[in-house]
């Protein structure tokens, strides 16, 4: 345990990236593989099944100090994270454990699952008192399943795979593994997550995706598309679809659906696992899941209620039908195909697929245009086609891991939002970097027109970011200045400032007092310019729902 | 029932006997000054009064002003008012006030801190009827360590940078914490360099016979070398400057109270935070408040409602005064928790 809250203090004590990188490869040059599994696994965001309640950590506080709880309470709401102010509270003690990562994990913390819960927090506490003040914090933050330290998943990648020299793709693959699955990691999961390639183990006979490469916001405007991106005709542009971003796997007769959050989602959409029948093995597709009615794609919100519903029934699988896009393939006769070009791995999908045709699989279809001018035109039929934009791949790229920008870039180039001006009346604290600032927002509009006598302010939407960090003491310091009063985290505030609000989608809503729902909303600016009078109203609001 | 000594007017806390405020906010013919930071010593009174050591600080902050000084202990009578200054242990002349009218003391300690920092007279407990106090880390979480540890973490964490040839920036407060700062540095390191919003107080400090070790303004180090393996004392306000470009390869640093949540050190990306203060912990403030036998205690800035609603609990008669203590300066530790940039 010393030496896993050394690393962290390590990793915590510095914004470089190099230095961290290192500090994670003195570390697992260092430590038994068993404890480098387990660092791993909470260094990649892996998440151990919850081990107590969170009644139980606030009863630590009240067994050991004198505090009354309310002041436990106000401490929390200032720090903003439990696990940290319980460390920040509890009797300073050394260090007084021997005990490594793994002998930690095994011996002390996952017995928690099975002491019945009334001597919980009495054998939590004579745990922490056997850990200094940084120790108490990390054995806390591993408790409350909340371990991220400022590395992000890919920088262990990256250490992993220079201390094993193998390919840190092969690393990203396997690690999906170890971090994913519900079982407790073992020595043996990290020597096979660092073994050499040989051929028996490079080409994957699980179900496991690829790492989802990603596409960033674009930062140019259309005059500028010409000089920073070179001719329009070398990048394969496509349409934004507006769904959930998966991976199809199809190994060894069996079929997984895969999204973005690494989530495995194969029951929501028995459509597309039918697929199993007519994809042959060795194959993975990437792309996008659609509700797909009239020829055309559906809100995302119709897909949420695929996502939100306990039981699929038929009535739902034949109103809201769902298909799947596909855009890359990633895996072919059992062959990673992240090193080919973009254009070869979409002469494969198509030759596939136009050969052999499968219901419910669409290959989003390629925007042939000569100009960005004529791109940007495209770009402005998006909202009636149901879609968020397009995105620009660079023919001759290859298939990064996250947000690489090594092997090719994807470029989103989205629609501009809606816009709307609207009051602010509620506000929250953030959590933990932002606790100690008001930078939760909840946004108003007008429920009746100007010329009305008695119109109220009918809340709409709640925006976390868009101010910049400047922009966000101001408003915190006028948020305290104009409390009305408090409710819990809630502070209600005498109206007075209004905001350009923009999200993307809008649809009706029974859920929400205004009846209707925003998607994405966010602060675009704050209109100092205007008063409270001249907010928009409701009626503006649903002029922008579909017809 | 008979008036209270000091109440609060919309100038800032004022002594009806004696017809004079203390740090108020707003210009009045007289003023008592605690201490030189900007939210407590304010521009535009006609008659100042602060402690002696306080002197040259003022006269830097404030300009020409009209102010008398007094040395700690001394006693002063005005309209049937008795007078005098303590140590507070905050900066640099910083004072508490006692003020003693028809049997009844009252005392005003402006900011402070207990724990002796041997550059700043040692805060002293007054006994008093009444103790009107700050409450900056008035919550159990903020908890110091005592100056030995944090003084040794900040040479570690130079010593470190300097054999890897990266130049330590240690952001703090002008007035009164880089001064501390530089009383704790180990010199055998490297050199020491004060931007030019610290020097000219360092200067005062060593004009009041304070000794603090050699300071280099960055354009007299010639040599890269030299300056890889320097400190450099700034302000908060200098980050993210170009000042700081001329230093290539450094780390970055904050020493603050703030500090003990790692939030706040998040939010300004900077790779270390040394939790260090001028002002009383939780603990500290509690102590400071038994020690002076009052029974009633007034609450002035900080966490101000929760503190005050812990002292009725623990049996002290508690209330709070509303005043513009710790609200938008950019040279004091500044208490409430939304001003973490200043």
């Amino acid at each position: 345990m010393r030496e896993f809250v050394e690393l962290y203090m390590q990793l915590d004590s510095t914004t470089s990236i190099l230095a961290k990188e290192r500090a994670l490869r003195i570390y697992f040059s260092t430590a038994s593989p068993a404890d480098s599994a387990w660092a791993t696994y909470f260094l990649a965001g892996g998440n151990p099944k919850r081990l107590v309640k969170t009644s139980i950590l606030r009863k630590l506080v009240n067994l050991s100090t004198t505090l009354p709880s309310w002041l436990f309470e106000e401490s929390y709401e200032s720090v903003g994270d439990l696990a940290e102010t319980i460390a920040l509270l509890l009797p300073l003690t050394p260090m007084g454990t021997t005990d490594s990562l793994h002998e930690w994990m095994k011996n002390s913390l996952l017995p928690l699952r099975v002491i019945p819960s009334e001597h919980q927090a009495e054998y939590l506490l004579s745990l922490l008192q056997k850990l200094d003040s940084t120790g108490k914090f990390v054995c806390l933050k591993i408790i409350t399943g909340s371990f991220r330290v400022g590395v992000s998943r890919l920088t262990v990648i990256k250490a992993l795979a220079a201390l094993a020299e193998i390919d840190e793709k092969i690393v990203a693959q396997r690690i999906v593994g170890l971090v994913g699955i519900n079982h407790i990691p073992t020595a043996n999961d990290f020597l096979t997550l660092i073994q050499p390639i040989d051929a028996t183990n490079n080409i994957n006979q699980t179900g496991l995706p690829f790492p989802f490469f990603l596409a960033h916001t674009i930062p140019y405007d259309v005059s500028e598309m010409p000089e920073q991106l070179g001719l329009s005709q070398d990048w394969i542009t496509e349409w934004k679809w507006d769904g959930i971003r998966a991976q199809i796997v199809k190994r060894g007769g069996e079929i997984w659906i895969w999204s973005r959050g690494e989530e495995l989602i194969t029951e929501r959409f028995p459509e597309i696992a039918n697929m199993r029948e007519h994809l042959p093995d060795g194959a993975v597709l990437d792309g996008e899941l659609v509700v797909w009615s009239n020829d055309k794609p559906q809100s995302f919100a119709m897909l949420q209620q695929r996502i939100g519903r306990l039981k699929l029934t038929s009535k739902l699988l034949k109103e809201v039908p769902v298909i799947f896009i596909a855009y890359d393939i990633l895996e072919w006769q059992g062959l990673d195909l992240r090193q080919e070009t973009l254009l070869k791995r979409k002469d494969l999908l198509n030759g596939f697929i136009n050969a052999n045709p499968i219901p419910g699989l669409k290959i989003s279809p390629i925007l042939f245009a000569d100009s960005w001018q004529k791109l940007s035109e495209y770009r402005g039929e998006s909202r009636q086609r149901g879609v968020e934009g397009l995105i620009l791949k660079h023919k001759f790229s290859q298939y990064g891991i996250g947000r690489t920008k090594e092997v090719g870039i994807w470029w989103k180039w989205k629609i501009d939002p809606f816009t709307i001006d609207a009051v602010l009346i509620y506000a929250q604290r953030g959590h933990g970097r932002r606790a100690s600032l008001y930078t939760d927002f909840t946004f108003a509009l007008w429920d009746k027109p100007k010329s009305e006598p008695d119109r109220k302010l009918l809340p709409f939407a709640k925006a976390y970011s868009g101010l910049t960090d400047a922009e966000l003491r101001e408003a915190d310091q006028l948020i305290r200045k104009s409390t009305l009063e408090r409710f819990g985290p809630v502070t209600t505030l005498e109206p007075t400032q209004v905001f350009e609000i923009g999200f993307e989608g809008i649809a009706r809503s029974k859920r929400h007092k205004s009846g209707i729902s925003v998607r994405f909303p966010r602060i675009l600016r704050w209109r100092k310019d205007k008063s409270i009078y001249e907010a928009n109203t409701l009626m503006d609001l649903q002029s922008f729902l579909p017809h | 029932m008979r008036a209270d000594i000091i109440e609060l007017r919309p100038e800032g806390l004022y002594c009806t006997a004696g017809d004079f405020y203390i740090d108020p906010w707003q210009p009045v013919p007289m003023a008592i000054i605690t201490h030189a930071h900007s939210d407590h010593a304010r521009r535009g009174c006609e008659k100042y009064l602060s402690n002696t050591l306080a002197k040259n600080v003022l006269y830097k902050r404030l300009g020409n002003i009209t102010l008398q000084t007094i040395d700690y202990g001394e006693i002063i009578r005005h309209r049937g008012v008795r007078v005098s200054l303590y140590p507070a242990g905050h900066i640099l002349g910083s004072a508490q006030v006692k003020i003693e009218y028809r049997g009844e003391t009252w005392v005003v300690s402006g900011d402070y801190k207990v724990e002796n920092d041997n550059i700043h007279q040692s805060f002293e407990p007054i006994q008093c009827d009444t103790f009107i106090t700050e409450s900056t880390f008035g919550l159990p979480i903020y908890r110091w360590q005592p100056q030995s540890v944090i003084q040794a973490q900040i040479n570690n964490w130079w010593k470190d940078n300097a054999s890897q040839n990266r130049t330590s920036i240690l952001f703090c407060y002008a007035l009164g914490k880089a001064q501390r700062l530089l009383s704790l540095l180990d010199c055998s390191i490297g050199p020491i360099v004060a931007h030019g919003a610290i020097e000219p107080i360092n200067q005062i400090y060593r004009e009041t016979g304070v000794a603090l070790p050699q300071t280099y303004m960055v354009t007299q180090i010639t040599d890269k070398v030299a300056l890889e393996k320097a400190l450099v004392l700034a302000p908060p306000s200098a980050s993210r400057t170009n000042w700081l470009k001329r230093f290539g390869h450094f780390s970055d640093a904050f020493a603050s109270g703030w500090m003990q949540i790692r939030g706040r050190r998040r939010i300004k990306s900077i790779d270390r935070g040394f939790v260090l203060s001028d002002h009383a912990d939780w603990a500290g403030l509690l102590s400071a408040i038994r020690e002076t036998n009052a029974d009633r205690i007034i609450v002035t800035h900080g966490y101000s409602e929760i503190f005050a609603r812990y002292l009725n609990e623990q049996g002290f008669d508690a209330q709070t005064f509303s005043t513009k203590f710790g609200e938008n300066h950019e040279n004091d530790d500044s208490p409430l928790d939304h001003s973490i940039e200043t």
